[in-house]
């Protein structure tokens, strides 16, 4: 190939045609509560390992919610399982349990 | 003597208006433009939030019109402020001399095909949620057919400057969310997403009705205003925004697209306040007394105002904006015309 000097970055728009919907029912299935955030950012704000590391919850699921797994993994990858986050959702989801489910079905456990 | 009470417009404000001041003892005359009465309601399905179907409060509001005049296909002729009253002319030829009148024209819909980008009107299966409520009446309409992927749009013709509507419509939000559940429920097969900017749950049980949809029906809510639909060969809508919450661009494939018209004044109504001088507000609804503490009054000795013509209501605030209405006028009547004020004393002291 011959090389241009340059190269085409690839698209970052979200394509909701491609979502994997298989993965992620697989998901709501083990944790039905994760259908019920609404994407306030309580968690994210709590989160201590958010001030040293690109570590959000609420990021995490919002990405899943456009079908980026690997970018939902790498959101929760210096995730410490304090639990901090699931004492102050409003919505009373189980978020630690959330995290390890997340990790298990999109590979990273 | 009873002082005469002339109320425009019949949807559920005017109606519960004229039931509340007949049982006060007015000569109320009720004016209604269309052919039945009822107004918006006639033409809504289920109501928010609970899926209370529509007929239920319209035919409580129906029962309590005994007594009251009521002129349907009727519109105003022309409106004259005498000295202590109105005089009025209707189309129908008849002259009525009205002590009080009470403006209760209700609202627009806005006109989605304004919103060019959005193609209503141009593309098959884009329509409003005024088509969708109609359809859940009828359940006929040839561009639902038995749709895989359903969009709502909310804030069309509402928090939008340049279509002249910078205002809030405030039910569009809670009836997008009925709405999509509902279409789950028609097809439960169906995606549903719901491109909004902010989500407005105001009123009691609102909030409920929200979780519901993100819990029970699954309803997407992606947070970014669509900026433009195109329709591809199939006849199925390719959907752009930006997901703000990701600051991305977001598209994706729909085969319905349900646009959230926003309310608008009444050009009816409009032309009723230009016979009687009176400026509107900013917005293009009428202007009250005083936006806190005199909302039922119109900036004119005896004339009252009910409803969505001041501004976008739900159906239960229009009816308590009708009561404080009606009450409003008998204050006035009472204050103004001596013999209603000891005809009041009379039936007071002899029970």
């Amino acid at each position: 190939m011959v090389d241009f000097g340059f190269s085409l970055s690839p698209s970052s728009r979200i394509d909701l045609d491609e979502f994997d919907r298989k993965t992620f029912d697989r998901l709501l299935a083990l944790e039905p509560d994760a259908k019920k955030c609404m994407e306030c950012g309580s968690c994210s704000a709590v989160c201590t390992a958010s001030r040293y590391t690109e570590t959000s919850v609420r990021r995490a699921l919002h990405a899943l919610r456009n079908g980026c797994g690997a970018q939902a993994v790498e959101e929760l990858k210096g995730c410490q399982f304090c639990g901090k986050c699931t004492m102050v959702c409003p919505r009373g989801i189980n978020t630690r349990h959330l995290i390890l489910s997340i990790l298990k079905i999109y590979g990273a456990l | 003597m009873k002082n005469n009470v002339l109320i425009i417009g019949g949807g559920p404000a005017g109606m519960e208006a004229s039931a509340q001041l007949q049982r006060l003892g007015y000569n109320v005359i009720l004016i209604e433009r269309e052919s039945t009465l009822g107004g918006h309601l006639n033409r809504w399905d289920r109501l928010f939030p609970e899926g209370v179907p529509a007929s239920e409060p319209l035919e409580a509001l129906m029962k309590n019109m005994n007594g009251v005049k009521c002129f349907t296909d009727t519109e105003i002729q022309s409106i004259n402020r005498l000295d202590k009253s109105f005089n009025v002319i209707l189309s129908n030829g008849i002259t009525v001399l009205a002590d009080a009148v009470l403006i209760a024209c209700g609202f627009d819909l806005f006109d989605a095909s304004r919103k060019e980008e959005y193609g209503y009107g141009i593309y098959d299966h884009v329509i409003t949620n005024a088509d969708l409520e109609a359809w859940f009446q009828s359940k006929s309409d040839d561009r639902i057919d038995n749709p895989k992927r359903v969009g709502f749009v909310h804030c069309v013709g509402s928090r939008d400057e340049k279509a002249g509507c910078r205002g809030c419509s405030k039910v569009c939000c809670v009836t997008a969310v009925k709405e999509a559940c509902e279409i789950k429920e028609a097809f439960p097969d169906a995606q549903v997403y719901c491109f909004y900017m902010d989500l407005r749950m105001f009123g009691r049980h609102y909030e409920d009705l929200y979780l519901k949809a993100q819990k029970d029906y699954g309803v997407r809510f992606i947070r970014g205003r669509v900026s433009e639909v195109s329709e591809n060969q199939d006849r199925s809508l390719l959907v752009k925004a930006e997901d703000t919450l990701s600051s991305k661009p977001v598209q994706i494939t729909l085969d319905l697209l349900v646009l959230m018209a926003g309310m608008r004044h009444s050009e009816a109504g409009r032309r009723i306040a230009d016979m009687l001088n009176l400026a509107p507000e900013d917005d293009g609804f009428f202007a009250v007394r005083n936006n806190l503490t005199a909302n039922q009054q119109a900036r004119m000795p005896g004339l009252f105002l009910a409803g969505a013509a001041t501004g976008p209501k739900t159906l239960p605030e229009s009816l308590a904006d009708a009561r404080s209405a009606a009450a409003a006028i008998d204050h006035y009547l009472t204050d103004i015309f001596p013999q209603t004020r000891k005809l009041k004393k009379l039936v007071k002291k002899n029970g």
